[in-house]
């Protein structure tokens, strides 16, 4: 895509100094990490201390009081749809359709942003245990259903980066372990992810972890 | 991104929009039920003067329009903002406001296309003269799409609010008033038998600003209510 995408500086997601009020409550300032390929971001803290706000300055939906996000090197709010080709976002609502069937949700996320090549639809239900249930209205699935459908979402385009809410919200134990080998999947072709869980993660030793306490700063 | 990605994702979600329409016809036929109601009532209010008929008749169409588009507009994005399908839009490879165009057509091809197909029918209702029923359909398929259209941005500055409605009003009415205007105006004019070029063009006008500059204010709108 980009010209500096050489071997020998990988592309890496840079925050520098973030500063992030809500209410007039200052919930982290000067923040400052970097993913790289085949790491993962995890976020803890408590409730309230703005894990889900810092996702979505991640995903730029909103916007940071201060400070810079670099792709690449370069801002991600110059760079526009440029950027969001690169990443996926899991957030606390599903983003399907209830009235469409999981594939033609998974249609629609396809054409939004940018088709990976060689998976096809139905293969990533089946991924997500949902085989058999392409053609059934995405209302009548259960929460977990649901939310496997969302994770689904993830697998299609070619996004670098998978920006995680909670993605484990009502799965079984199964369910989780499962996606867990899924995510690690992701990280182990190169990808990125910066994800936020109650859960303690199950990935194997070699995954790198990049932890972030916003409670203890 | 290439330009066949982008009328892909364009027709992607224009389709989208209308099957999800199809899927909750109910709610669809709201606005158009309103807009004939409305219409149907006034010869039934007025009793059987029609010369005064006639002289609100177009007025009365547009009003009716006009409320019924309103009535509609709230639809365009709450479910998508409910279900966090919007903040999956925002984050498309693809400019938004090339997506909300979609959406906005959608929208339009589903409650203001009816109403321009029933208008004829309730124009005879009210006494309009035959002669002047083709201005009345060529304002309404001019009209009706600015309404969607500015509609739009208002929808979308208040689609965060958990009680928008009487703000969107608020807000749109006033823009709304200038199509009423000029539409209403042409009717008139093509009652009495003078040409109505004028009007229409100013119509044609601000269809077509309306098309260049709503689905980028409305995507800057939906992108402050999300953040």
């Amino acid at each position: 895509m980009t010209a500096s995408s050489t071997p020998s500086s990988p592309i890496a997601y840079e925050a520098r100094s973030l500063l992030c009020i809500r209410d007039d409550r200052i919930l982290f300032e000067d923040l400052s990490f970097s993913i790289e390929p085949g790491q993962a971001l995890v976020l803890e803290g408590r409730n309230g201390s703005g894990k889900t706000s810092l996702l979505r300055i991640l995903c730029g939906i909103r916007l940071p009081e201060s400070g810079e996000l670099l792709w690449d090197g370069e801002d991600i709010f110059k760079l526009g749809p440029e950027f969001h080709e690169h990443i996926a976002y899991l957030g606390h609502k599903d983003g399907s359709k209830l009235d469409l069937t999981p594939l033609e949700n998974l249609r629609i996320a396809r054409g939004l942003g940018k088709a990976r090549e060689g998976i096809e639809l139905e293969e990533a239900l089946d991924q997500v245990g949902l085989y058999g249930f392409e053609d059934i209205p995405t209302r009548n699935l259960s929460a977990g259903q649901q939310r496997r459908l969302a994770i689904a979402r993830l697998l299609i385009t070619d996004a670098k980066i998978w920006i995680l809410d909670e993605p484990f919200t009502s799965l079984d134990r199964k369910g989780i372990e499962h996606m867990e080998r899924l995510f690690e999947g992701h990280l182990n072709r190169g990808g990125m992810a910066a994800m936020t869980t109650h859960h303690r993660i199950g990935f194997k030793e070699e995954i790198q972890l990049v932890r972030i306490n916003l409670s203890e700063r | 991104m290439s330009t066949l990605s982008l009328t892909s994702a364009f027709s992607l979600l224009l389709k989208r929009d209308l099957v999800l329409a199809y899927r909750r016809r109910a709610e669809l036929v709201n606005p158009m039920l309103f807009f004939v109601l409305v219409t149907a009532m006034f010869p039934l209010g007025i009793g059987n003067d029609t010369k005064l008929i006639e002289a609100v008749g177009p007025g009365v169409i547009w009003v009716a329009a006009l409320l019924a588009a309103l009535l509609s507009l709230d639809s365009m994005f709450r479910s998508d903002y409910d279900d966090g399908s919007l903040e999956q839009f925002m984050l498309s490879a693809h400019p938004v406001s090339i997506l909300v165009l979609a959406k906005i057509l959608a929208h339009w091809l589903v409650t203001g296309l009816p109403l321009f197909i029933v208008a004829p029918l309730l124009a005879v209702l009210l006494n309009i003269p035959a002669s002047a029923i083709p201005t009345l359909m060529l304002t309404l398929i001019l009209g009706t799409p600015v309404l969607s259209l500015i509609g739009s941005v208002g929808v979308a500055l208040t689609v965060g609010l958990r009680r928008g409605g009487v703000i969107l009003s608020l807000l749109v009415l006033p823009l709304f008033v200038p199509v009423l205007i000029f539409a209403t105006d042409a009717v008139k004019t093509a009652i009495v038998g003078i040409p109505t070029t004028a009007q229409l063009s100013i119509l044609s006008a601000m269809l077509v600003g309306s098309l260049v500059l709503a689905p980028m204010a409305t995507a800057a709108s939906l992108r402050i209510s999300l953040s």
